[in-house]
């Protein structure tokens, strides 16, 4: 093998050393996210969000204030990849339904987080939105959780 | 002013209904924080950048329906949505919008 040839492949390497890249760091990065979810989860179970619009009947509640939590997320190149052929065959976006998963997690935790912040132990009518952010080939995602916070009355 | 996605504000009772407020912006983020983005787009994982981006805007969004039911002389805005729509790369317009009305704090019979 010459140089020659390391030269006229250098798209491929460049291609497989890009998914490679994606592969290791996504994996590793979903994990930890996952990980960081769970425990934040645990912490803020005292935070109850509930879609309802109405306060739940025997519940004194006032001072309600808009409460949000957002989080922008990006597929690495390697789920990107997949997703690709995916789209071919058809069937279930692996990659994809974790990746959005984790994102509403995150927001609804972020939301929490707020209100929490508020003092408030009780938020109503969440609602979830969600934006696709133009202008790359790997897609990227904006999640956006929203509600209103109340104090409740013991 | 009270802020809320509900139809009704809890412990408030509507007074007066003053028609509907919104307020919009459209942002984006200097080239130096998408090429970062662009990077961060092989690894995966959150763009600060754009969720820092999008909260700011969504705050002036919010500020600005805020100020526009001041002016009508609400002390409420209800039922407050959001819309997010990409315009091109990097940039968004995010509005928010909600019904102006007065409202009064309901007495409780002691």
């Amino acid at each position: 093998m010459n140089a020659n040839f390391w030269f006229e492949t250098l798209n491929l390497w460049l291609l497989l050393a890009l998914l490679l890249v994606g592969y290791g760091a996504g994996r590793w990065q979903e994990r930890r996210h996952y990980r960081s979810i769970r425990l934040r989860e645990l912490s803020l179970r005292h935070v109850v969000a509930l879609n309802t619009r109405y306060v739940p009947e025997g519940v004194d509640a006032s001072g309600a204030q808009l409460v949000s939590g957002s989080v922008v997320i990006s597929s690495d190149y390697f789920k990107t990849f997949v997703a690709g052929f995916r789209a071919f065959f058809g069937g279930r976006f692996r990659g994809y339904e974790t990746l959005l998963e984790r994102a509403r997690r995150e927001a609804l935790l972020r939301l929490k987080q707020e209100a929490q912040a508020l003092g408030a132990t009780l938020v109503i009518g969440v609602r979830f939105q969600s934006t696709t952010i133009a202008g790359s080939s790997t897609p990227s995602v904006e999640i956006m959780a929203f509600g209103t916070a109340l104090l409740t009355a013991p | 002013m009270l802020i809320s996605n509900l139809e009704t504000a809890p412990g408030h009772r509507v007074v007066a209904h003053l028609g509907i407020v919104q307020g919009s912006t459209v942002r984006a983020k200097h080239a130096g924080k998408d090429i970062l983005a662009g990077l961060k787009n092989i690894v995966g994982g959150e763009l600060k950048a754009y969720t820092e981006l999008m909260q700011e805007a969504r705050a002036e969004a919010v500020a600005r329906m805020t100020a526009e039911a001041r002016a009508l002389g609400a002390n409420a805005v209800l039922n407050v949505r959001f819309v997010t729509t990409s315009i091109t790369a990097g940039a968004a317009e995010i509005l928010a919008y909600g019904s102006a009305v007065t409202i009064e704090p309901i007495r409780r019979l002691a």
